[in-house]
């Protein structure tokens, strides 16, 4: 069934599609809308599910890791500062391998107040243990939610669904909603190997000395490098029974070009139009756009990446101190790759300033005229 | 109050023998918190009026009522006197520990 959605509702028909039992969530702009809806699919049970009303986003989290504990299918979302209230929580949920997913809304950290688009508030929680998916349209934030807990079930590692504010949390989009009996088949009820339960009672996350800590760190470790060949499976598993594939990457004119756009989010999607532009001019661009964060798509990055001449990696987010995060990522990729092409970062749209098709022309100008970047960070639309 | 005191300490010698999840398996019991304690509590059961104070106090349940007398479980009372604080008949005395 086709509807016309926004971004923020995409999150909310993919967890009532994928069947939630618990949602707890606290409302931010621009994530507010997630769970407005969710509760009142709750309140009018089209969707057989707990709302749980917390005062903060740490509540949030917390309530959530309880519900996954105790076996629930759980989906929460926030955004930004809020996120960011749940930093402690975030290492808990994927510490205590408990499979929530959580919706995120990327919007610039305060000060100055902003609630628009850009990546810092979730690239701050890389390090967290955590999934990262980055959509670009409202159909890959629905299809994403479902994959997202067949592959975080399976592994029991968390994950985070993560949408630009505005430019898809408040933008309408056609949205095939999938057939639920199809989505049910997909994602079979959650049915964890350990839970909070009175019949089989244990401690979870208590004190874990010198001797065990290690052990369950490379667990989680191990566990993470399964999920880049996992999301791609279940990606063209997806593709098969919806038309849709969900992999690592989203590849544009990638294999022939000599000038490769390294980019995320809605920014991908921009990217890929001015792709187009551009080969209609004669330059031999294509565009990588990054849909999984972490894992890292390793080996996709080198296979792709490493073909091209040059790479502009296009950051909408700063690592203070050093320069873009994808841009340092990218780079560290393709570390000691035989005749790794030139890398050349550029930042971007903070703050939820546009970047436009013909910022994309301009940085791929740049990249023409020098051979090797000047600078780490190349600074596109700063008024100076 | 027996098999309390059989606990093992369980210890995993590869990852793969561990749970994925960091949980309890086993028991805590094989922790002597006995070894902590500076200040003990003793009763006099002289005094004692059988009231259960203490044992209903005991933050870490180490008061077990035996014949319906209060007995001290003294390899795992960590001594933080709040049974002697409570006692209405202050009939514990917190000595000091001399190992």
């Amino acid at each position: 069934m086709k509807k016309v959605i926004m971004g923020n509702h995409a999150l909310s028909y993919g967890a009532m599609i994928s069947r939630s039992q618990v949602i707890a969530a606290y409302p931010i702009t621009p994530q507010t809308q997630v769970v407005e809806l969710l509760s009142e699919m709750c309140a009018s049970k089209a969707l057989d599910a707990k709302f749980i009303k917390v005062e903060s986003e740490h509540s949030a989290m917390a309530a959530s890791i309880g519900a996954a504990l105790a076996g629930a299918r759980t989906f929460t979302a926030t955004s930004s500062q809020g996120l960011a209230l749940m930093h402690e929580l975030l290492h808990w949920a994927s510490g205590g391998r408990l499979p929530v997913v959580m919706g995120n809304i990327n919007r610039a950290m305060a000060p100055g107040w902003s609630i628009w688009s850009d990546q810092n508030d979730s690239l701050s929680e890389r390090d967290t243990g955590w999934m990262q998916f980055y959509c670009a349209s409202n159909q890959e934030v629905l299809d994403t939610v479902i994959q997202a807990f067949k592959v975080s079930e399976a592994l029991l590692i968390p994950s985070m669904v993560v949408l630009d504010a505005f430019s898809l949390s408040h933008t309408y989009e056609v949205v095939d909603l999938p057939d639920q009996a199809k989505v049910d088949e997909y994602l079979p009820p959650f049915k964890p190997r350990f839970r909070l339960t009175p019949s089989e009672p244990h401690a979870f996350g208590g004190l874990t000395s010198p001797e065990h800590y290690f052990e369950f760190r490379y667990k989680l470790q191990k566990d993470m490098e399964k999920a880049p060949a996992m999301i791609e499976e279940t990606g063209r598993e997806y593709e098969k029974m919806f038309g849709r594939f969900l992999g690592l990457v989203d590849p544009r004119r990638c294999d022939d070009a000599e000038i490769l756009l390294v980019t995320s989010g809605t920014a991908g999607y921009t990217a890929h139009v001015a792709v187009e532009e551009m080969r209609q001019a004669g330059l031999k661009v294509g565009n990588l756009r990054m849909k999984v964060f972490r894992p890292f798509p390793f080996d996709k990055v080198r296979e792709i990446a490493g073909r091209a001449k040059k790479i502009a990696v296009v950051d909408r987010n700063i690592s203070y101190g050093h320069h873009g995060i994808f841009f340092q990522e990218i780079k560290s990729a393709l570390y000691g790759l035989k005749d790794a092409p030139a890398v050349f970062g550029y930042i971007a749209g903070l703050g939820g300033r546009d970047i436009t098709p013909s910022d994309f022309g301009g940085i791929v100008r740049h990249a023409l005229a020098n051979d090797r970047p000047e600078d780490n960070i190349v600074w596109i639309g700063v008024k100076r | 109050m027996k098999n309390k005191k059989k606990a093992e300490r369980i210890t995993f010698r590869s990852e793969k023998e561990m749970p994925v999840v960091p949980m309890s398996i086993g028991s805590m019991c094989h922790n002597k918190t006995g070894a902590w304690r500076n200040m003990k509590p003793v009763i006099n059961l002289a005094e004692c009026i059988q009231c259960g104070i203490c044992w209903k106090f005991c933050p870490d349940a180490c008061i077990l009522v035996e014949d319906e007398w209060p007995v001290i479980d003294y390899d795992y009372c960590k001594g933080c006197g709040i049974c002697a604080e409570e006692c209405p008949t202050k009939c514990i005395a917190n000595v000091e520990e001399k190992r």
